[in-house]
């Protein structure tokens, strides 16, 4: 058998809704298994030293974006984060720009609901009733591929947490937001155009308000070419704004 | 006391959920949405291979129809299924995902001309029709004679869950994320709601509906390896099963899937072997087509993973720390293919093993996957025995599935069911059976109740662990209620079941808070868990026969005469230690495709004494409407058009076969 190491997780424990707690890093120290991801390491403080800690684990695949948290100073999906990658010590953060539940735990939900009303952001389908019962409109294979790299967005909230424009402005759009405007723009079956888009990140609040730190791009745990789309976006912006 | 007042609650917030929700608001009324997490995260999101529906754009493809698609579906359940519920839903399907598309998914689309693709290990090249350039396109799944399965690259039920959940927002659905269901309101024959509890804050509120539906998903953390998320704990079902009336339908046919990477369980799709990729032994041996000369790699899942279970105890498996596992190699399938088609796979291999599976052969179990039983429903989504309570998607048994749910034909349920489902509760909260007059009292006495446990719970001195009792419970399923099973195996499973249930009673918590506290949630939910877990146990005891997923090795064949079957469970007095299990017939007389050999797995079964006598007469009407069409013969054998809400009967369009 080969000596496992052990590591420390140093955790935020903070609950909001209750007056007397103070925001404080609480340590964990437990051994290292083969293959160790941080979902398993926080199951196991949980279920063997601290059933109160709060965070959020869901498909703990890498697929649905549940668990983002600040890890070492930097936004990552927890689940596939492989504790081996890191040394002993391993400091954990909620994510910064979202409401705390509790702990790890934070409220991306609303903020990403508030995001899609405010932005319009679903399919403003050309026809208002399709016949489903007709053979679907066709479209071309490569453009399917493009619009499905920029839907690969999980919502996890990476970029808003790594972007300096939202830590100034709370309602500032982020990447997610200016992802989804370029998302459906390419998208032909969507019948809104630059000028419907300008009405709604033609702004600071929007795509001008972006400084271009690549904090976004650099953290996506998606990949996305987010710097690419938002460049363009502001490019086609400016245009129909003047 | 919180009460929220609407039409039509719907508990669960995946693709099911937010599809009736959709449905109900098209329709006027008002819905509601619960759901444990945001409903972009709900487990629908992690479907990567696709979802079946007979378009036949692909050459591969090309002849395909709501017949072959139908035929596909009824051989994959063994003849569990309800045969009119397939028929609805394979003449729905094709219009879900062209109502997808018009929704924004990014289908993944087909490309005129020559491709290269990977066919029982032979690369060979394929010529897709100029007349399908730009369709919809499908790929090769597991139980189909055609290439059927319709994808986004390999992120398919996250795009649809997205297209779906920003259709709920445009549509003004309501999600009250982070608020769990833990107990429906009900007076004995009428449901009118649940009693909710805030993740967040642990308030209580009363949900009243004129309608509510259960789409909570599957339960695959009643076991220790499972392919489901974290939030898959079959609370759903406990729900119906603890009002003592609502039934669960085969609660023992329990999928595993064959590909669960080793030892995490996570899935990588089925899409891999669908697209020529190949399972081998720790001596590098293709061993499938040594089992299953036909359908190899892509017989239906439950023969496959039984297959990979039987080559294991040959001593075939690669043994390793965690105990042996097989190999599944995609290196053949190139590396660009795997950078395009399956590219979850990929970041999977990479971030949980720290392999490259264009270069790595991947190390694979079959682990838990699906739930095929669920809360029993007529065709309409209405439980047969609550009225006002309705269940879709994978918590439900409508029941489509039978035995053994075929590979992307989940997904499709879950949409499909919404369409078909939503308009039939829209229906009843329409017509005067949707009326609710239940008592204030009784909703307040259903409210006091949960309250009162909950509070026992916090003050409980007992010297139980939740988390203890949840990691035996779920250790006992993977021991007694797996891929192979045996009476003595299962009577063990049933025994532990029952005493972890009576130690349940005696949980103490560490943390005794009532906000966000995840030791209580286990508590309260691992009691629920219990009862669901031994209505599979109870119910695969009892089925003395093997029918798709189950397989039990003290009778390995199937029996007709005796089992043609669904199994109901009830809970009927809550201090019970084990379901009430009856049954009820499937009438062989009333099938248009009489039980038979399913064309891969097990060639012997026992007959039902009525399969000949309707197999004749199946084949005398196929016989005297030679030259008609095949709606007409289908018609002849076994209506259905007229179950369907009246706005999804038109037939669907497709390519003509001879198209070039
Ligand atoms: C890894 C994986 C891959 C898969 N791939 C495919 C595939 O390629 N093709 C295919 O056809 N099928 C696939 N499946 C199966 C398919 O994805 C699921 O069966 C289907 O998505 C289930 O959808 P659903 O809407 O029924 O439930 P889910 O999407 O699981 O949603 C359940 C909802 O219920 C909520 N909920 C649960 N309990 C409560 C409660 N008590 N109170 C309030 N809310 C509650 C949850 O928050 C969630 O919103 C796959 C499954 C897995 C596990």
């Amino acid at each position: 058998m080969s000596e496992h190491r052990r590591i420390r997780i140093h955790a935020l424990r903070h609950n909001p809704r209750d007056p007397a707690s103070e925001p404080r890093l609480q340590t964990y120290e437990l051994e290292e298994q083969p293959g160790m991801t941080l979902f398993l390491a926080l199951s196991e403080i949980r279920e063997r030293q601290d059933p109160s800690l709060a965070f959020d684990f869901v498909c703990r695949a890498g697929i649905c974006g549940s668990c983002a948290m600040i890890v070492n100073g930097r936004p990552r999906l927890a689940c596939r984060t492989l504790t081996r990658d890191f040394p002993e010590d391993v400091t954990l953060l909620p994510l910064p720009g979202f409401e705390l539940i509790a702990d790890l735990s934070v409220d991306t939900g609303k903020w990403m609901r508030a995001l899609s009303e405010r932005l319009a952001a679903w399919l403003h389908a050309r026809q208002a009733e399709v016949d489903l019962s007709r053979i679907e409109e066709p479209m071309d294979p490569d453009l399917a591929d493009r619009i499905y790299e920029l839907d690969r967005c999980v919502e996890c909230g990476c970029c808003v947490a790594a972007c300096g424009t939202a830590r100034m402005r709370a309602d500032f759009v982020g990447a997610v937001g200016l992802n989804k405007i370029a998302r459906f723009s390419l998208d032909p079956r969507d019948r809104r155009g630059d000028g419907d888009y300008y009405e709604l990140v033609g702004d600071d609040l929007g795509v001008f308000g972006c400084m271009t730190l690549l904090g976004c791009q650099d953290v996506c745990p998606k990949e996305l070419p987010l710097q690419t789309q938002i460049a363009y976006l502001r490019r086609r912006m400016a245009r129909a704004g003047a | 006391m919180k009460v929220v007042y609407c039409d039509v609650l719907v508990i669960g917030g995946g693709l099911a959920g937010l599809r009736v929700a959709i449905g109900v608001r098209q329709r006027g009324l008002d819905a509601v949405v619960l759901s444990l997490v945001p409903p972009k995260r709900s487990h629908s999101a992690a479907a990567q291979g696709g979802m079946q529906a007979s378009l036949g754009n692909v050459v591969k493809g090309a002849g395909d129809s709501e017949d072959v698609h139908f035929e596909d579906t009824v051989r994959g359940s063994d003849w569990g299924a309800d045969q009119r519920v397939v028929r609805m839903f394979v003449e729905t399907a094709p219009k879900a995902v062209r109502e997808l598309a018009a929704w924004g998914v990014p289908w993944s689309r087909v490309r005129r001309g020559d491709r290269e693709v990977i066919i029982n290990g032979q690369r060979v090249t394929i010529t897709e029709r100029d007349a399908a350039h730009g369709l919809v396109a499908q790929r090769d799944f597991g139980g189909t004679r055609k290439w059927r399965t319709c994808y986004v690259s390999d992120g398919t039920g996250h795009a649809m869950l997205f297209a779906v959940g920003d259709q709920a927002i445009a549509h003004g659905v309501p999600v009250h994320e982070r608020r769990e269901a833990l107990a429906l309101i009900h007076d004995g024959s009428r449901c009118g709601g649940a009693v909710v509890r805030d993740l967040v804050t642990g308030e209580l509120i009363a949900y009243v509906a004129r309608a509510t539906v259960i789409a909570t998903g599957g339960a695959g953390r009643l076991y220790r390896v499972t392919t489901n998320a974290v939030i898959c704990e079959g609370i759903g079902a406990a729900l119906a099963l603890e009002t003592g009336v609502a039934a669960l339908g085969n609660m023992e046919a329990v999928q595993f899937h064959p590909t669960g990477i080793f030892p995490a369980g996570i899935l990588v799709t089925e899409g891999c072997r669908g697209d020529g990729g190949l399972l081998r032994d720790a001596a590098g041996h293709r061993f499938m087509p040594d089992y299953e000369p036909e359908k190899k790699e892509l017989a239906s899942r439950d023969v496959v993973s039984r297959r990979m279970a039987e080559h294991i105890r040959r001593g075939g498996g690669v043994p390793s720390h965690f105990g042996p596992h097989l190999w599944l190699d995609i290196t053949l399938l190139g590396r660009a293919h795997i950078e395009r088609n399956l590219r979850e796979v990929k970041e999977i291999c990479h971030y949980f093993l720290g392999i490259d599976p264009a270069k790595d052969w991947i190390p694979v179990h079959p682990a838990q996957h699906y739930t095929m039983g669920g809360i029993r429903t007529d065709h309409t989504g209405e439980s047969t025995t609550l009225r006002g309570l309705f269940a879709a998607g994978e918590a439900a048994c409508w029941d489509m599935h039978g035995f053994n749910r075929l590979g992307g034909n989940s997904v499709a349920e879950t949409v499909v069911a919404g369409m078909i489902v939503g308009e039939f509760v829209a229906d009843f909260c329409q017509s005067p059976r949707g009326n609710l007059d239940l008592s204030t009292a009784l909703i307040a006495d259903a409210v006091a109740a949960e309250r009162a446990a909950l509070d026992a719970l916090l003050a409980s001195r007992g010297d139980e662990s939740a988390d203890v009792l949840r990691a035996e419970m779920q250790q006992a399923m993977t021991d007694g209620v797996g891929i192979f099973r045996t009476g003595a195996d299962l009577e063990a499973a049933v025994a532990r079941l029952q005493e972890l249930l009576v130690r349940s009673r005696r949980i103490g918590l560490r943390h005794r808070v009532d906000g966000p506290n995840p030791e209580l949630v286990t508590a309260y939910r691992v009691r629920r868990m219990l009862k669901v877990a031994l209505a599979m146990a109870c119910g695969a005891l009892a089925r003395r026969e093997s029918r798709g997923a189950h397989f039990r090795e003290d009778f390995p064949r199937r029996d007709d005469a005796r089992w043609l079957c669904r199994t109901l469970a009830t809970w009927p007095r809550p201090g019970d230690s084990t379901p009430t299990l009856n049954y009820e017939a499937i009438d062989v007389g009333a099938m248009e495709l009489p039980p038979g050999w399913r064309g891969y797995g097990a060639r012997d079964y026992v007959d039902h004494p009525d399969t000949p006598q309707r197999a004749a007469q199946v084949a005398a009407t196929r016989e005297r409407l030679a030259g008609a069409g095949r709606e007409e013969v289908q018609q002849a054998l076994m209506p259905f058009r007229h179950l369907l809400p009246p706005r999804l009967r038109a037939g669907n369009d497709r390519l003509p076969e001879s198209a070039a």
